[in-house]
């Protein structure tokens, strides 16, 4: 690799020195250029003394580049508003470009991380297949990593020093089957997007509402890559359920699944949404306009959550990136960083794999979210999870909360 | 006997001196036996650069050679580590024989898409392996069961090289394991493109009408390089899920075959050499590129490409061929 | 019965989306036969320039969209000129770099300037929601779409069949030196060409935002569409381009409506199947550059 480089930089200066007549240098000039270019790009990293390093795994290029941006504006959020030092040392931040679900490239960054930098924490991933492919890293290196997002459930079973700070799905899944049964749902129609997550929280909706005595109206998987819902949504609308449950990946599915909700009249024809919060994310509510309007959602942030330290946390937010809105992403990595700097300043700066496990473990944190603890067992998060309306707030339309479900596990586990 | 040929015929001794490995590749291979001990802590990524490398290598296979684009090549880099993984996941842990099967799947799979591209011309081939790249894809994001959709295939456990070598976190192991892998397949593939097979090859992309005045078999020839070229993307694909140890529905992605086909077109089609250095120019800019600016890095990774499209239309081995051409003519002048 | 019409004019609609945002491409590649991956950049483009048309500027999405139009074309004559122009005559490959590489250059650039996010797109009430006509509900917005799609078919084939620069792309493109022998500037001839596929895609990303959505991705995440839709149809050719998003939109949404658990697999498989009965397209012309 590098060498590769090198060789084929040795057989350029071999085979040409540079006392070649002008002609051919002329002649050469746009591969100079090239080989120039090339040669600019080899940096060694600069090595820190008294520091702690945190690795940051996220997608910034790529199809999920939106939620690798909410994940790293939000640690340099953390960052600005508690400093970067902690018990005397510099919290140095190295962040790596995953550019999508790539578990290998993801793993190889993880051996970076850990054998090049040196890394005291490992943290981020956004998607799971990431996270997975690192454990064994984790594992064999001892580096107290936290998980910033992906939200499968197994992931934290996969190593002993994983943490998780986000959500799993069925975690958020779960209450909204509950709620919609307290409220008089009988019959709901779920509609996921065909892929892991999806299954998952499909399943883990429809075994807690049928476990209450719900009935199905019908389920549906909508593919990924899916410019029209409209058959989707027109076959929803045809088999006249009670209400949907919707699950699908914050982006522009979301996006298009509400124009189409809104378009088709399912409200008019008496048609509840009821979605988890990926639908109606906080970043990208702006675009969605007034569709969703009404509609419920489960979900464990929100940015109209009220509390001192959302208020605080939005407002330094904003000055990082006065354009979006935070979200249930951005607040996974507030939260990781928090839980980063309350090791490091209980290990008074002296970070050590296991001993940071164990301060982790059962670890109690204020989020702009409300109270979450980290399991002592499964080291995965417990936290509240918020049933919310979408309501206009001056202008703009907000996930509303009016009820909690106090201290929700994972019950994927 | 061999006196007479080469007097008989002046493009037989020009056949005879390419079959010659030269001082310059004879370099490039001890260079790369050089990375295991020049960059200990970065052998993972070359093994990556490497693995990419031979995928880039059966696609110059029919693409430079052949002469076929196809947008879909992940299909059977995928078939590949799927193969090996699920293997490794249902408790067969032995490395070697999991490459050879994977290697095979995914050459039954080459050898029936072939059939598919007889027809039509260069988009509408690129078209069909694109299509059936992006069916296969989403038959194993649906197949969550058995391949574990997108959060990918877990337990895949590999067993030690030879019951001896584990794979490490440094990465040694497998380094030193791809690169052996690789050269045996490059050493193959090396000599049939220099073997009348790949001269035949050679002219189907030249004229398909001349070849099939002087007798070439076309379409049985095509239906053979894509069949190998699809065992040596599986046997790629398998590399990676060994040294992995993990397999990411992303093996069979679009944009594995979009990154490789710039990988080979940057390092210069029909060169064998080619897919090698393409790899590791594209991944170590990335890879350099994204380390100093982690969010906007496209943005110059896109100019290096489009400098090079303006400069180095043969890739960067064409630019260094054109640069060994000049200087021996420089010499030949001062010598003169 | 109803639903059944209902699912054929989605499917009608849904072609007329593929359409319009494929139909430049249809003309840069197909015509020009310049292998130009970079299509959704000009989507792309076009899509960025309305939004912000439509929120800065406050001009109303009607009026945004000839405005589109022209600033694409002309901002793509300077790309032509630049970067496009040197490569007419080279290999398809290094087209593909080059335009590969533009689409690096965009992703990162719009992700710079407008932020990694969904972008807003408020089209006018009275585009918004459906018709009731016999008993079926029609979409407005989705039946102004197939309004737009029959100008733009009537102008392209009326322009390139009737007219005498119409006449003059079709020679140049046929034969380049005997056009230029015939005192035909091939050179401007091709700029024009290249604005006109250019601004028809930025039309089209402008028309697409609403329903396709917009973030930096885009030109990426909708090639393959475009590249289905063109060569399907037979590059170069307009009716073929309409033909084969039309088959192809009735295909997905009935597929997706009927058997909704293939629904990610009937797009491709159509494709697939169209290009083994039509190598050369649907109405390509079998000598297809």
């Amino acid at each position: 690799m590098e060498d590769q480089r090198q060789n084929v930089l040795k057989k350029v200066h071999g085979a040409a020195p540079l006392t070649v007549c002008s002609k051919t240098l002329h002649k050469l000039r746009g591969f100079i250029v090239v080989m120039c270019g090339l040669c600019a790009l080899a940096s060694a990293p600069a090595q820190a003394g008294d520091t702690i390093k945190v690795g940051l795994v996220l997608q910034l290029t790529g199809p999920f580049t939106d939620s690798g941006r909410q994940m790293l504006n939000a640690v340099k959020t953390y960052m600005s508003q508690h400093g970067d030092t902690v018990a005397g040392k510099k919290i140095e931040i190295v962040v790596k470009d995953v550019g999508g679900p790539a578990p290998d490239v993801a793993k190889r960054l993880c051996q970076e991380l850990v054998v090049k930098h040196n890394v005291d924490f490992i943290a981020g991933f956004g998607l799971t297949p990431d996270a997975l492919a690192c454990a064994p890293i984790a594992t064999e290196a001892k580096k107290p990593t936290i998980v910033m997002l992906a939200a499968t459930s197994i992931i934290t079973s996969k190593s002993p020093y994983y943490v998780r700070t986000s959500l799993t799905l069925p975690q958020v899944s779960e209450p909204m089957a509950q709620w919609a049964y307290k409220n008089g749902y009988r019959e709901v129609y779920t509609l996921v997007a065909d892929y892991g997550p999806g299954h998952d929280a499909e399943g883990a909706f429809q075994k807690a509402f049928v476990k209450l005595g719900g009935k199905l109206a019908g389920e549906v998987r909508v593919p990924l890559k899916n410019p029209e819902f409209g058959p989707y949504v027109q076959r929803v609308k045809d088999s006249k359920p009670q209400a949907i449950f919707a699950f699908l990946p914050t982006g522009e599915l979301p996006v298009a699944f509400m124009k189409s909700f809104k378009e088709r009249g399912l409200a008019q024809a008496g048609i509840k949404l009821l979605a988890t919060g990926d639908v109606l994310d906080d970043g990208v509510m702006d675009a969605m306009g007034d569709s969703p309007l009404g509609v419920i959602s489960t979900y464990h942030y929100s940015a109209a959550h009220e509390s001192p330290e959302n208020k605080s946390f939005l407002a330094a937010y904003k000055k990082i990136d006065p354009i979006t809105r935070p979200n249930g992403h951005a607040i996974g990595a507030y939260d990781g960083m928090a839980a980063i700097y309350a090791v490091a300043k209980q290990l008074n700066g002296n970070i050590d794999g296991d001993k940071a496990i164990q301060v982790l473990k059962g670890m109690k944190l204020n989020s702009p979210r409300g109270p979450i603890q980290i399991d002592p067992v499964t080291r995965d998060i417990v936290q509240n999870v918020y049933v919310r309306e979408a309501k206009k707030i001056g202008g703009k339309v907000y996930n509303v909360e009016f009820e909690t479900f106090h201290a929700v596990r994972d019950p994927g586990k | 006997m061999s006196d007479n040929l080469a007097k008989v015929s002046r493009h037989l001794s020009f056949l005879r001196a390419r079959e010659r490995w030269k001082p310059a590749e004879i370099v490039f291979w001890l260079a790369l036996v050089g990375v295991y001990f020049a960059f200990p802590t970065s052998l993972v990524f070359a093994s990556q650069i490497l693995i990419t490398g031979l995928f880039a290598l059966s696609l110059d296979m029919i693409l430079g050679y052949a002469g076929i684009v196809t947008l879909g090549h992940a299909a059977f880099f995928g078939i590949g580590a799927y193969a090996a993984g699920l293997m490794a996941a249902h408790g067969w842990h032995e490395p070697l024989s999991g490459l050879l099967v994977a290697g095979l799947v995914a050459g039954i799979a080459g050898y029936l898409s072939s059939f598919l591209l007889s027809r039509g011309g260069d988009l509408t081939r690129l078209m069909i392996t694109l299509g059936i790249g992006l069916l296969l894809f989403e038959v194993a994001n649906s197949a969550t069961k058995y391949t574990g959709g997108v959060d990918g295939l877990q337990g895949v456990e590999i067993g030690k090289l030879f019951g001896v070598f584990g794979f490490d976190l440094y990465g040694k192991t497998a380094y030193v394991y791809v690169l052996i892998i690789a050269f045996l397949l490059f050493a193959f593939t090396r000599s049939m493109m220099h073997s009348p097979y790949g001269l035949a090859l050679r002219s189907i992309r030249e004229n398909q009408t001349r070849a099939l005045a002087i007798g070439i078999p076309i379409s049985a020839c095509l239906t053979n390089i894509y069949t190998i070229a699809a065992a040596i993307a599986g046997i790629a694909g398998a590399l990676l899920t060994q040294t992995t140890q993990f397999v990411g529905i992303d093996v069979l992605s679009f944009q594995r075959s979009a990154d490789l086909l710039i990988m080979l077109i940057i390092g210069g089609t029909a060169t064998l050499y080619g897919g090698f250095v393409g790899a590791a120019v594209f991944l170590l800019a990335q890879d350099r590129l994204s380390n100093l600016n982690p969010q906007y890095w496209q943005f110059f990774l896109g100019i290096l490409l489009i400098v090079m499209t303006l400069y180095l239309r043969s890739g960067m081995l064409g630019g260094l061929s054109r640069l060994a051409d000049l200087f021996r003519h420089w010499r030949n002048k001062e010598r003169s | 019965m109803h639903s059944f019409l209902g699912i054929l004019f989605d499917g009608l609609a849904y072609g007329a989306l593929l359409f319009v945002i494929s139909v430049g491409l249809s003309i840069t590649l197909g015509l020009m036969g310049f292998n130009n991956l970079a299509h959704g950049v000009f989507a792309m483009a076009g899509g960025y320039l309305l939004v912000t048309l439509m929120s800065k500027a406050g001009i109303g999405f009607l009026p945004a969209l000839p405005i589109v139009f022209c600033v694409v074309a002309l901002g793509s004559l300077v790309l032509e000129r630049t970067l496009y122009r040197p490569l007419y005559k080279s290999t398809p490959l290094n087209q593909v770099l080059l335009t590969v590489g533009i689409i690096f250059i965009a992703t990162a650039g719009a992700n710079y300037i407008w932020g990694s996010g969904q972008q807003p797109v408020v089209i006018p009430g009275w585009l918004s929601g459906q018709y009731a006509v016999l008993g079926l509900d029609l979409s407005r917005y989705r039946l102004f779409l197939m309004a737009i799609v029959a100008v733009i078919t009537f102008a392209l084939v009326f322009g390139l069949e009737r007219t005498r620069f119409g006449a003059k792309i079709r020679a140049s493109v046929d034969n380049q030196r005997t056009a230029e022998a015939m005192g035909i500037r091939v050179e401007r001839v091709f700029q024009l060409t290249f604005a006109l596929g250019s601004g028809l895609a930025g039309l089209g990303g402008a028309l697409g935002v609403d329903v396709l959505g917009l973030d930096p991705n885009f030109a990426i995440k909708y090639l393959v569409y475009f590249l289905l839709v063109v060569v399907v149809g037979g590059p170069g050719s307009v009716f073929g381009t309409l033909l084969a998003a039309l088959l192809l939109g009735v295909a997905d949404i009935a597929g997706k409506y009927y058997v909704p658990q293939l629904g990610a697999f009937i797009i491709y498989a159509a494709m697939i199947i169209l290009l083994l009965l039509f190598p050369h397209g649907l109405l390509g012309r079998r000598k297809a550059k």
